[in-house]
């Protein structure tokens, strides 16, 4: 066998190879993003969705923000405008989480049967972070 | 002055539209005249584009709180240092410092390339001006930094907080270096392509500007991972973030160029390829920008959403459509001139390592893109995030640190068993001696074995050269081994700098196996009561909260949480983490609050400390501590590769023994490519 098809051979192996674990890494890491409407109506539709890991991008509904500090426990609810979906998680938040106004979050987790969305973690991200409006605060 | 920003913007657009027009149209040849009016249609744009700038930096200055621009990044009491960088912290603010920057690599391309290739330089022109016309054409149709409010605000609102750090003033402006000066090695090659000059010649005229890339583009990804932190809290340096990602494209495809080119230098292989990587370089800048402003993946580092972002669009897709058409027509211009004879051979090294990083580019930018292209074929969008990218990255990364040791030692054309065995059986044994020790002290992680087992065979590969080439010099010159070593290096700037890029690699590799062993802990606490943690190297780490006081700083109030840190009982010292509340010049907050960590740095492991807040304003605190190991060979590292990068690109006479080395297909010595 020439170089050129050995290497051809060791070359198309290294793409087979990527291929397959970019293939397997979406099938077995990849989460559904979905808004509050959207899972409801899937978790309506196939009840065996509650068990699938997916994270979910919405607003803080303003004022719903409930923290118990020393157990580093937060309740709140989000919403598309749509759905309001409540939301526990246990542990730190980022300095943008915040319920002052409505900000974007995604959470990620899973709902559980009673309708409470258990997340393991929290973004946080704010329309004003890099881009301030300046006629609001003066 | 705005008045003049615009005008100057206005005036850079419609010559960098003749300038292009000119240059692309070949009016020129056989006109040297109209020639050198291209040439210095690129030095007029530049002044223009000063001008703006100058203008935009006036209005930063005196606070001219009407222009929008400075009105939303600044305000009186902004420390003096943030008001430099706010120049690009924002959007419109970044587009006129990208146009400008581009126009002082235009410029430095056209003054500084030999005469040599000098026919190149009109087309050189054309693609720069085409390029910063399409930025300025985005300030002046989408988004302009000078636009004017209804009325002036008394203060402005000020700069982000977590933009106001050393990290954020010098990362964007090394990132967007990396990014723009791309441009260059890009416009050569469409040059090339245009005028048909396919010979190695391009490639030397362009050496220095990829070596300047990659050493900008490097040095802003681990400023920006130092940014990420040391401010942004959660205790990692990495996340896989899209706009991270966007980073860490171009850096890959350029990586990959820098080692391909030496294939072609030799032995005229590969030069579709190359000319390919280079494009797909520029693609991937400009990618990038269009990824952090568009909004289009959400990212917790991106620009407010905005149309720019389709600008970006339509400018990527054309460059991309036309770049590849000419390549396509000059593909039998650019036949190789000798073909791989060995897969046991440095050449096949080398390809290898191109697939290698050129798949991890790929797998990166499935991940990255994935979200809105499982939207588009199955109508529900699905995101991947680290777990997807270690999976996929850490075995490609592996198999191309083992290449890190074997390319660079292994015999052109065709290896044969002796030169296998007299380059490597020290350095193999060397790594397996290491794997052994792990094992024996009960380190289980497989891919942190592995890791660091390949970094002791790369770096036992360098270290031999190292020596090997000492030896030598020892014993021609009788020259003492410090001497021996820095001329060994000084006159063979381009191997030994690329050995030592290579340690730079081989260190980030050992460090990134760190983070497999980071414990992290939370703890709600009052004053004197305290929490231990597990180190990874076996220590016991006691956290006990001392209180937190409140003060106020130049534009800020600050509430600072200190605890004592102890190591197996022994003192460590007392940390402190803020929650800072920056206000305006009216005492009024601004932004929401912001944690400043506290990080105690070590050669082995760092501690790393975070105050999240207070129980219903009491002393009561709520902490993370987390210990990271090896972080600071993380910094290192990256100290060392950009050592490296200077020291292959330091100008200075080439030796005899170098332009022996250089002949074939690679004519251009190194002095005559400096400024």
């Amino acid at each position: 066998m020439k170089a050129g098809h050995k290497f051809l051979l060791g070359a198309v192996a290294i793409v087979a190879a990527v291929g397959f674990m970019i293939a397997q890494g979406v099938k077995e890491t990849g989460v559904y993003f979905l808004t509050p409407t959207e899972l409801a109506e899937r978790t309506a539709a196939d009840s065996s969705f509650l068990n699938a890991g997916v994270k979910v991008g919405a607003k803080v509904v303003p004022g719903s923000i409930r923290r118990d500090e020393t157990s580093r426990q937060i309740d709140f609810l989000i919403s598309d405008g749509v759905h309001q979906l409540p939301v526990s998680y246990h542990g730190l938040v980022p300095d943008t989480f915040t319920d002052q106004q409505e900000i974007e979050v995604i959470v990620e987790g899973r709902l559980g049967r009673d309708g409470v969305f258990q997340a393991t973690d929290v973004l946080a991200k704010c329309g004003s972070r890099y881009e301030a409006v300046p006629g609001q605060q003066a | 002055m705005t008045l003049l920003g615009q005008f100057a913007l206005w005036a850079a657009f419609l010559l960098a539209l003749w300038t292009a027009a000119v240059g692309f149209s070949g009016a020129w040849r056989g006109r040297p005249g109209l020639a050198l009016a291209v040439r210095r249609g690129v030095y007029a744009i530049l002044g223009a584009l000063l001008v703006a700038s100058a203008a935009l930096w006036y209005g930063i200055v005196t606070h001219d709180f009407n222009i929008e621009y400075v009105a939303a990044y600044t305000s009186r009491n902004l420390p003096k240092p943030y008001l430099i960088s706010a120049f690009w912290a924002g959007q419109k603010g970044s587009l006129l410092f990208w146009a400008a920057v581009l126009g002082i690599f235009a410029a430095l391309a056209q003054a500084l390339t030999p005469r040599r290739h000098h026919g190149l330089l009109p087309h050189v022109a054309a693609v720069t001006s085409v390029t910063t016309a399409f930025f300025v054409a985005v300030m002046l149709f989408g988004d302009s930094p000078f636009a004017r409010l209804a009325f002036t605000p008394p203060d402005g609102r000020g700069l982000n907080p977590q933009l106001q750090n050393i990290g954020m003033v010098l990362h964007p402006p090394m990132l967007y270096l990396g990014y723009i000066s791309i441009t260059i090695p890009f416009a050569f090659a469409i040059a090339a392509l245009l005028s048909r000059r396919l010979d190695a010649g391009w490639l030397g005229a362009i050496r220095k500007w990829t070596l300047v890339s990659w050493l900008f583009l490097s040095i802003g990804i681990v400023l920006g991972m130092w940014w990420a932190y040391v401010e942004l809290g959660w205790g990692g340096y990495w996340a896989w973030d899209p706009v991270e990602n966007a980073s860490f494209l171009p850096w890959l495809t350029m990586t990959a160029f820098l080692h391909s080119v030496m294939i072609q230098e030799k032995r005229g292989m590969l030069k579709r390829w190359n000319v390919a990587l280079i494009v797909a370089t520029f693609l991937l800048s400009i990618f990038g920008t269009f990824i952090t402003r568009s909004g289009v993946i959400a990212s917790v580092h991106s620009f407010a959403q905005s149309g720019v972002g389709y600008f970006f669009l339509a400018f990527l897709v054309s460059a991309g459509i036309l770049s590849f058409t000419l390549l396509y027509t000059r593909w039998p211009e650019l036949e190789p001139e000798s073909r791989l004879e060995s897969t046991v051979s440095r050449e096949a090294a080398f390809l290898f390592n191109n697939l290698l990083l050129v798949g991890i580019a790929f797998s990166v930018l499935w991940g990255t893109l994935f979200p809105i292209l499982s939207e588009w074929l199955q109508g529900t969008k699905v995101t991947v995030g680290p777990p997807f990218f270690n999976r996929v990255n850490v075995p490609l990364g592996l198999l191309l640190l083992a290449l890190t040791g074997i390319g660079p030692l292994i015999a052109w054309r065709k290896a044969s068993a002796g030169n296998l065995k007299r380059q490597f059986a020290a350095s193999a044994a060397v790594g397996l001696a290491v794997a052994a020790a792990l094992l024996a002290s009960g380190m289980r992680d497989g891919y942190a074995v592995a890791a660091l087992t390949l970094a002791a065979f790369v770096g036992g590969t360098i270290v031999q050269e190292f020596w090997r080439g000492v030896r030598a010099r020892q014993r021609m010159h009788g020259e003492p081994a410090p001497l021996a070593l820095m001329r060994l290096v000084g006159r063979n700037r381009r191997r030994y700098g690329g050995y030592i890029v290579h340690v730079g690699i081989v260190l980030m590799f050992a460090a990134f196996a760190g983070m497999a062993f980071k414990v992290d802990q939370e703890a709600t606490l009052r004053p004197g009561e305290s929490v231990t943690v597990a180190s990874p190297f076996g220590h016991e780490l006691g956290f006990t909260h001392l209180g937190v006081s409140q003060y106020k700083a130049l534009n800020r109030i600050v509430s600072a949480a200190t605890v004592q840190v102890t190591r197996d009982g022994r003192p460590l010292g007392v940390m402190k983490s803020e929650k800072r509340q920056h206000v305006d010049s009216f005492d009024r907050p601004t932004f929401e609050p912001s944690t400043e960590v506290g990080i105690l740095s070590g050669l082995r492991e760092d501690i790393y400390v975070v105050y999240a807040g207070s129980v219903g304003g009491t002393e009561e605190a709520v902490y993370r501590f987390t210990v990271n190991p090896l972080v600071w060979w993380v910094w290192f590292a990256g100290g060392v590769l950009v050592f490296g990068g200077l020291v292959t690109m330091w100008p200075g006479a080439s030796t005899p023994n170098e332009r022996r080395q250089s002949q074939s297909g690679y004519e251009v010595p190194l002095a005559e490519v400096r400024s």
